[in-house]
């Protein structure tokens, strides 16, 4: 029996089946009659569809019929954009591509058969005719006159053009002592859920009931798109995410299949499955990141920046993904000041079209790239003027703040007190100890360097209001249910949709604590339409800080009603009953208490209720937060550099993270780490490579390298704790903070290894030829300017 | 396109070296022969390869087993890597193929994947073709009829090629006995992703009682279409005194015999091989000759 508190380490309920392969995942779903569904994709990154011959699918025994996306293109309908920017252009997004294809993996046709085998069999017979076009996979150059055109709606390819500016950066330039620029790529990454996509539909002809089994962070928001685009009615829809294998942002959508299998089982009446595979997960779910910034960075020689200026082309892929508009704008630009009093902010976003498969949210969604960009920018500064990147991090910080702090980019930080993890780090982190070893390396031909990531964040979406005005397309508050049953034992119903996080633990936890019951006496329930009434699902970091404050709102009414409940039980004043580890008791006399299961019996036998009250103990809420919520903290990493051969080591990292009050320090930890590695994952190794007829090189885990162990040191992790006051739990969000903090730690840390041959700036990822060809060049260039200078001095 | 199932085939597991070289003859090119099935099982699922059978030798028994004697070591081409790293006649008499074979993949592929599958694949980045280069090895091989002893040096032809014949099974791997005074070393750069060798580089090295080097047998992978020896590079050390600058000398020549034809993909360029190559050869010799010591 496991009595919880706020703050214990409590160990994952959900761990036993899930590693005891006792989860149920959607592929562990068969149903009578079931089917499967292969689909035929695109091997062209851009072609017209001639003809679509499936008349040798369609014999091969076991198939039972083959639809092309000419077939189903009214049922089917558009995939929406959930996010709209001002004059954006949203063309048509076919869930299956009928007249033209724009990226590899395109769906054009789907077999359906008694097994998967002869199903994948059989799509291998169906021969498609294609007139091959000139294909496009770079933002920039897709924006340049002569490009090849994806959309007749945008004849240079972008789609939207989004601006935010804060102060007058012209005049900050202008009279500023010092301007740094800098091209910043910020690579394109694929998700890597170890569990991809699939799909189940079951459709019931007699009630016109369809039901989705979905591998899905949004079942509620999957609902609505679905019943929009296809007109199939919301409430004979039901969507279930049962247990999902992580998702890391690419299971946030309405995906093609999700709608292909379920009007593929209205048309057949009989239940449907797709299971993706792993290389077809690497073209047909969304991929993350992909920009290209030009940013200026510019103040005076004593430290202070004055102004941030930045152009990006963000690349969007062959189309609009559900939430893509919003990622690298709302998400990115606004996150531009840091943890940093910057007075003039001005950015520029071109979102841009290309044969490439569509990019949305990955872990940090935004604000990676942003943290990227500042981070760098502000050592990049540092190094210009010659200055310690600690004492000009210092300078520029904001002062610590509880209520509150608007920066130029026009959002309110809710608290901070960035000094205060910074110094924290630094207790840890012997950076004085670090320069001695460093210099001590170099002169046996070592290759130290030491990089600081002072990052912030943007969790808990979102205030309905603030996210409609940005764009969203709904809102994203969030709700909850408390079911106390009759004999104690709680079921809490909640909108969120984990996939990793460990709600059923958190949450079990928060009721536990608040309600005294055991852990074992709480099942958290989640992901299906039909119980809970509506939520809007898991991501960005946002479930305890909105989820968690719906749940307390419900306990809050749960607790106040039970309340009066026991006074009435013990004939007392309910002024004068307390409620202390789930049980009831009255001040003066000890002999009188009601354990809480008491009270829920009593709920409701309804014997003995005070006048009015209703039977049952049964609380919903609905919570729609004030502002987001603003973790922060200051990561160091140390790299060596092997300089024969460029390869990059993590030598040391430590993580100093605020994320507000903390309900699980272990769940937080294990979040933390998984974050930092996908952080450095992204410095070292990932990137997605396309060829410029737009085929993916990085295809597969062979040539896509996802970090393991052997990548990472033993990270160092610790926390300040800052509360947000936007919630009653003080809770700020933890899920991403480590992926967002680390990628910039990683390359300050090798510019700082490389900065006394010249180098200024290196891209990710740090491959081991392109840092082996940054020393190379950084040393040519040292030998030639010595050589000028020499002349010079001649 | 994208598919996580095979085509269909045959499967087939027979219990003797002669009756899997009769399947072989019988499907006359269309069989292929499952050892570990780590190479050949992915290419199916990505119908990359689709053979019309599977000739299963996980129950042929003479296939299996490390034999150590007075000469050297008789491997078995079923024996997977993990029993390579992990035996101690490997580790005493060839402590090469031991280290190199625990720097195969992961551990799970190591269970699994053997050395007669590698060698046989002659996969342009795998790790053991260098090492068994390095080591004189002798492939023994088997057909239905007779068989034969390849030097291990006319092995590798080409990119996916050896000089087995089409109904030929690699029977054993005879490694001879290192002379005394003999270092080795296997040192890699791994592509990150798969973990095959980017450019790997083994050395056997062997001193005379002058610290003069008597014999050098360098071998590469990963950087060409195959493995082969760096055999101008050895001449370079052989009848010297293996002082830094004479090793490193040496292994500026180590791409020589690749020239013209390293390996360029989306993990290394084929200049960055050009130049790893002459690296990693510095340190795997070094590494040798201070084992040799």
């Amino acid at each position: 029996m496991v009595m919880a508190k706020l703050g214990d380490s409590v160990r994952r309920v959900e761990d036993d089946r899930l590693i005891t392969g006792r989860g149920r995942y959607v592929d562990d779903i068969k149903l009578n009659g079931m089917l499967y569904v292969s689909l035929v994709r695109s091997p062209h990154a851009h072609a017209l569809i001639k003809n679509v011959d499936v008349s040798a699918a369609a014999a091969l025994p076991g198939v039972e019929t083959v639809f092309t996306g000419a077939d189903l293109q009214e049922q089917l309908g558009s995939l929406p954009a959930g996010w709209t920017i001002k004059d954006m252009v949203a063309p048509p997004h076919p869930p299956m591509a009928f007249e033209k294809v724009r990226v590899v993996g395109d769906a054009v046709a789907a077999v359906v058969a008694i097994d998967p085998a002869i199903a994948a069999d059989a799509a291998q017979l169906v021969d498609v005719t294609y007139e091959v076009l000139p294909a496009i996979v770079d933002a920039e150059k897709a924006t340049k006159p002569g490009a090849p055109q994806l959309h007749e709606e945008s004849s240079d390819n972008v789609a939207f053009n989004w601006e935010v500016h804060g102060g007058d950066y012209a005049t900050a330039a202008k009279s500023a002592e010092v301007v740094v620029k800098q091209r910043i790529i910020n690579q394109r990454l694929i998700p890597n859920s170890m569990e991809t996509r699939g799909v189940v539909a079951d459709y019931d002809p007699g009630n016109d009931h369809l039901t989705i089994y979905t591998s899905t962070q949004i079942p509620h928001l999957m609902r609505l798109l679905f019943s929009l685009i296809t007109g199939h009615p919301e409430h004979k829809l039901r969507v279930v995410a049962p247990d999902v294998g992580g998702a890391f942002g690419c299971k946030l959508y309405l995906y093609a299949e999700e709608v292909i299998c379920g009007i593929i089982a209205k048309n057949l009446g009989r239940p449907v499955k797709w299971t993706e595979g792993r290389q077809e997960n690497y073209v047909a779910t969304t991929h993350g990141r992909d920009h290209i910034a030009d940013v200026e960075i510019c103040g005076n020689k004593d430290g202070t920046i004055t102004g941030l200026n930045a152009h990006i082309y963000a690349n969007l892929g062959a189309y609009l993904s559900t939430f893509a508009p919003g990622i690298p704008t709302v998400l990115f630009g606004l996150m531009l000041s840091g943890q940093y009093k910057i007075p003039s902010i001005s950015c520029k976003v071109t979102g841009v079209f290309t044969n490439t498969t569509p990019v949305d949210a990955y872990r940090g969604a935004g604000r990676p790239e942003a943290t990227h960009l500042v981070e760098r920018m502000v050592d990049m500064f540092a190094q210009e003027i010659g200055r310690d990147p600690l004492v000009v991090r210092r300078k520029n910080f904001l002062a610590p703040f509880k209520n509150g702090k608007e920066v130029a980019t026009g959002v309110k930080y809710d608290s901070g007190n960035y000094q205060g993890a910074l110094n924290r780090a630094l207790e840890i982190f012997d950076v004085k100890a670090f320069r001695e070893e460093q210099r001590a390396a170099r002169k046996e031909g070592k290759l130290l360097g030491v990089g600081f990531s002072t990052y912030i964040e943007i969790c808990g979406m979102a205030p309905s209001a603030v996210a409609g005005a940005l764009g969203a397309g709904a809102g994203l508050w969030e709700s909850s249910t408390v079911r106390v049953h009759p004999t104690g034992k709680v079921t809490v119903l909640t909108g969120t949709s984990p996939h990793g996080q460990g709600h059923e633990t958190s949450f079990a936890q928060i009721v536990s604590a608040e309600l005294g019951v055991p852990m074992e006496d709480v099942d958290v329930l989640h992901g299906d339409t039909d119980r809970q009434q509506f939520g809007t699902g898991t991501f960005g970091s946002r479930s305890l800080a909105v989820g968690g404050q719906a749940l307390m709102m419900s306990l809050k009414k749960v607790k106040d009603k039970a309340l009066k409940i026991a006074a009435r039980e013990l004939d007392a004043d309910p002024k004068m009953v307390r409620f202390e580890d789930g049980v009831y008791s009255l001040e003066d006399i000890a002999e009188k208490q009601l354990p809480f299961a008491s009270v829920a019996l009593a709920a409701h036998s309804a014997l003995n209720l005070p006048p009015r009250m209703e039977p049952g103990l049964e609380e919903t809420s609905f919570f729609d937060p004030e502002n987001f919520t603003w973790p922060f903290g200051a990561h160091i990493c140390v790299v060596e550099i092997d300089e024969a051969t460029g390869e990059t080591k993590i030598a040391k990292y430590v993580a100093v993270d605020d994320i507000g009050n903390v309900i699980n320090p272990m769940i937080v930890d294990g979040m933390v780490h998984g974050g930092i590695a996908q952080g450095i994952g992204q410095a070292l190794q990932e990137g997605a490579v396309y060829s410029s007829d737009g085929q993916l090189l990085t295809g597969s885990m062979l040539d896509y390298a996802v970090p393991t162990a052997e990548d990472l040191p033993s990270f160092i992790t610790d926390r300040t704790v800052t509360p947000t006051n936007v919630n009653d739990l003080g809770a700020k969000g933890a899920g991403e903070a480590g992926t967002i903090a680390a990628s910039p730690a990683v390359i300050n840390a090798v510019v700082d290894a490389l900065k006394h041959l010249g180098v200024k700036h290196i891209d990710m990822p740090l491959r081991s030829e392109h840092v082996w060809r940054t020393i190379n060049d950084a040393k040519v260039a040292q030998r030639a300017n010595r050589s000028v200078s020499a002349v010079k001095g001649s | 396109m994208v598919t996580m199932t095979s085509a269909p085939f045959e499967y087939m597991r027979p219990k003797t070296v002669a009756e899997a070289s009769r399947l072989l003859s019988k499907y006359g090119g269309g069989a292929k022969l499952l050892a570990g099935g780590h190479s050949l099982v992915p290419l199916m699922k990505l119908r990359l390869a689709s053979p019309q059978a599977l000739i299963d030798l996980s129950g042929v028994g003479e296939l299996k087993g490390i034999n150590s004697s007075a000469s050297g070591l008789s491997i078995g081409a079923m024996t997977t890597y993990h029993e390579l790293e992990s035996s101690v006649e490997v580790q005493r008499a060839a402590p090469l193929l031991a280290d190199a074979a625990s720097q195969v993949a992961d551990a799970q592929v190591r269970n699994f994947g053997t050395i007669g599958g590698a060698v046989s694949h002659s996969d342009p980045s795998a790790d053991l073709p260098a090492v068994v280069l390095a080591l004189d090895a002798v492939m023994k091989t088997a057909t239905q009829r007779a068989g034969r002893d390849i030097p291990v040096e006319r092995f590798f032809k080409d990119f996916l090629t050896t000089a087995l014949r089409q109904n030929e099974v690699l029977t054993r791997i005879e490694v001879p006995k290192l002379p005394a005074n003999t270092g080795t070393s296997y040192i890699k750069q791994s592509n990150k992703a798969s973990h095959y060798a980017v450019v790997g580089v083994a050395a056997v090295i062997t001193l005379g009682a002058d610290g003069v080097c008597e014999r050098a047998r360098v071998a590469i992978t990963g950087a060409g279409p195959y493995a082969v020896r760096a055999k101008r590079t050895e001449r370079m050390l052989v009848g010297k005194k293996l002082a830094p600058n004479v090793i490193r000398n040496a292994a500026k020549r180590a791409g020589a015999e690749i020239s013209g034809s390293f390996n360029e993909d989306v993990h290394a360029s084929a200049g960055y091989r050009e130049a790893m190559t002459q690296v990693f050869a510095e340190r795997a010799i070094t590494a040798a000759v201070a084992n040799a010591r």
